[in-house]
């Protein structure tokens, strides 16, 4: 070997066994623009140091500049992957601090189109993380592939709805910009009865499999103590034993109404949180299906007939307001200047939080089991550095 | 010299006929997995159903630029998939498709065929450690690690039905099953079959063991910094091997090219009970999730290891006590 060649591999060693090796930014099992600095002893990581910012776009300074008609369009743009409730946290606090009612029907519709964009976010973590434990050439492939087959319904019913089948522009402040189109709420229950026989399925092929029960069982524990400590959110704090939920703990849009379980596990493990998702998937359905029976008559919007962008004013004020998105927790805080457009927004984004948990619990673990435990942890990057 | 013009003649036809097969073996696993997935496959080139697909991804590979990386140790990068190949094509030479059709009917020829498949270990670790990639080293590292250890209950299950047979010579194996193929030979037969499948996965790389390609961390493992032909000819050292080892068990246990009909339909028979194995393999592929280094050590130590010994001592004493040849 050349010197050259020799001085590289020499220097990656360090001269005490340890490699350090990058994951991503560019990486085929980073979800999104992550990079991991791992530190290996031989396949055992000591140390990761986790790189987030690829993916800022300043977003809420961008807030900043557009106006309360305009911005709930780009909201969706933070978690691309559950657009309906980031728009939704976001005319939850315009409506807070402007004190705006929200009519009956549009907070059924809010609620309907949450768990649904809940079943489809959660639909695409199955996908993802399979293929990251089984790999885009193997059984990860397939499982992942039945997950996109049922999204993709989920898809067609908010394609039918707003015309959009990722970034939606559904909420407006004060309501919903959409009424349900004729037969959608058949097209629904028969999507969601669906994906409810389909989910059996889909726990029939990974409980019934040692490999995936050996690959997370066990693997990437966050407990009770350090879950509180780091304040993670949705999924992973309720697989760490804590029954938190915000839909339950502080209900918004009238989830008080509705009749759902929060599923608690108690290990703390990858398959914990595997099996909080898919209860929740289950939970989801039922609220669907409520909310569908119960749709109040009523307008979709207290303030109708937006004309011009710049017609909704709020008063000076400061609020802050959260909902369940299907990560966790996401939070607004809103200052208004009394303007037409906010004077500061921020963002609490629930990948962002759920994040920091990753150096707590990954050394110790094998490269293989980094992979597995991110997935797990669901990560959606846009959020992250919005 | 005529008898080596013929042999060369021979070695000549089975390396074109192994390369074609190969080729459109690809495109039966991607119908196969498509179908499993709910897709429909490679199907516009050569409409219907994508028959020159094949022939247009190693059309692709051969017009791809080659790269070699600066810090690369290029003799043993350029050499790699070279060493790689050649093991993986050398097996070939001594399976016998009929009685008298093949290269070379060696009476030591499943002791040729373990001693060579296990030979690409070397190719691989080239290509790992010379490409001075950190992905590829850990893949290779892997590599070293899992077929080291697969290789043991591999080729102690396949002993089995040497032991039956009492000859290591693949054509005497395949008269002994005339009356009874050996995976049916009471509960030693399907034992041994279902242990040799799981080495086989493992031999062969394929999920759920295929940690060292193991795209979801270490991207591409050994292969990650091989591109055009050098890379088409990893895969095809990786697709020859693993059809390779789908005719070795249909050889060992599902009775080669014995079946009904005419004699000449043999090597036909012979061809579908590889298919067979190769599909159970790629069922199981593109249905589990990777497991762990770790496990997969564990999983071959502490079970198949013992288990293969235990059963090629079974097999043992019941020929011994049933005398020789009556097996």
């Amino acid at each position: 070997m050349d010197t050259e060649a020799r001085r590289v591999v020499e220097m990656g060693y360090g001269g005490n066994e340890r490699l350090v090796m990058n994951m991503g930014p560019q990486h085929p099992s980073a979800h999104g623009v992550f990079r991991a600095i791992l530190t290996l002893e031989g396949e055992t990581v000591v140390a990761i140091d986790a790189v987030i910012g690829y993916l800022h776009r300043c977003h809420e300074k961008l807030a900043e500049t557009l106006t309360y008609v305009q911005y709930p369009s780009i909201a969706s743009k933070t978690d691309y992957v559950s657009a309906m409730t980031a728009e939704l946290a976001y005319v939850a606090a315009v409506e807070k601090v402007g004190k705006i009612d929200v009519p009956k029907r549009a907070q059924y519709l809010r609620v309907l189109v949450a768990e649904l964009q809940r079943i489809a976010s959660h639909c695409l973590w199955l996908g993802t993380w399979c293929l990251d434990m089984g790999g885009a050439l193997g059984g990860g492939a397939t499982i992942f592939l039945y997950a996109i087959r049922e999204r993709e319904l989920v898809l067609d019913l908010f394609e039918a709805l707003t015309g959009a089948r990722l970034l939606y522009g559904f909420h407006q402040v004060g309501g919903v910009r959409y009424d349900l189109p004729a037969g959608w709420a058949e097209q629904c229950r028969r999507t969601v009865d669906l994906i409810e026989q389909r989910l059996d399925e889909y726990e029939a092929m990974l409980e019934n499999n040692a490999f995936f029960l050996v690959r997370t069982q066990g693997v990437g524990v966050i407990s009770r103590e350090l879950a509180l400590d780091v304040g993670v959110c949705g999924p992973l704090i309720r697989g760490s034993g804590v029954a938190y939920d915000v839909r339950r703990t502080e209900p918004y849009s009238s989830y008080e109404a509705f009749d759902f379980n929060v599923p608690v596990e108690t290990a703390g493990d990858c398959f914990a949180r595997y099996r909080v998702r898919m209860v929740e998937f289950r939970e989801s359905i039922k609220i669907v299906r409520q909310a569908l029976d119960g749709l109040p008559e009523g307008p979709i919007s207290s303030r109708p007939g937006v004309k011009s962008v710049g017609q909704v004013r709020i008063p000076k004020g400061e609020g802050y307001t959260r909902v369940e998105g299907a990560r966790g927790e996401i939070g607004c805080h809103l200052v208004a200047d009394g303007g037409a457009k906010p004077y500061r927004l921020k963002w609490r984004g629930a990948s962002f939080c759920n994040l920091a948990v990753l150096p707590h619990i990954i050394p110790g673990h094998k490269v293989a089991d980094v992979v597995a435990i991110m997935g797990s942890v669901d990560p959606v990057f846009g959020e992250v550095d919005r | 010299m005529s008898e080596l013009a013929g042999h060369a003649l021979t070695g000549f036809i089975v390396l074109n006929v192994v390369i074609g097969l190969v080729t459109y073996v690809t495109l039966l696993e991607r119908k196969f997995a498509a179908r499993m997935q709910s897709r429909i496959g490679p199907y516009y080139v050569g409409w219907p159903h994508g028959w020159l697909q094949p022939i247009a991804d190693a059309l692709k590979l051969m017009m791809k630029e080659d790269i070699v990386p600066t810090a690369a140790d290029r003799w043993v990068y350029n050499l790699a998939p070279i060493v790689f190949l050649l093991p993986c094509i050398l097996i070939f030479a001594t399976l016998p498709f009929a009685p008298g059709l093949g290269v070379a009917d060696l009476n030591i020829g499943v002791l040729f065929f373990l001693a060579v498949s296990s030979l690409e270990i070397v190719g691989l670790f080239m290509g790992g450690w010379g490409s001075n990639n950190k992905y590829a080293l850990l893949s290779a590292m892997r590599a070293v690690n899992q077929i080291i250890s697969y290789d043991l209950p591999f080729i102690f299950a396949a002993l089995v039905p040497v032991v039956l047979a009492g000859s290591l010579q693949m054509s005497v194996i395949v008269e002994a099953q005339a009356g009874l193929w050996y995976v049916l030979y009471p509960v030693l037969g399907q034992l041994a079959f279902l242990l040799f499948l799981i080495a086989t996965l493992a031999a062969e790389n394929r999920v759920p063991f295929d940690i060292l390609e193991a795209e979801s961390e270490l991207v591409a493992g050994f292969r990650v910094e091989y591109s055009g032909m050098k890379f088409a000819l990893i895969q095809l050292g990786e697709y020859a091997h693993m059809i390779g080892t789908s005719f070795l068990g249909a050889l060992l246990f599902l009775g080669g090219w014995l079946g009904p009909g005419p004699a000449w339909l043999g090597p036909l028979w012979f061809l579908l009970k590889a298919m067979l194995i190769f599909l159970v393999v790629t069922w199981v592929r593109w249905s589990f999730v990777r497991i762990r280094v770790d496990h997969i050590l564990a999983i071959s130590w502490k079970l198949l290891l013992p288990a293969t010994i235990v059963l090629l001592m079974a097999t043992a004493f019941v020929v011994a006590w049933r005398g020789a040849g009556a097996a």
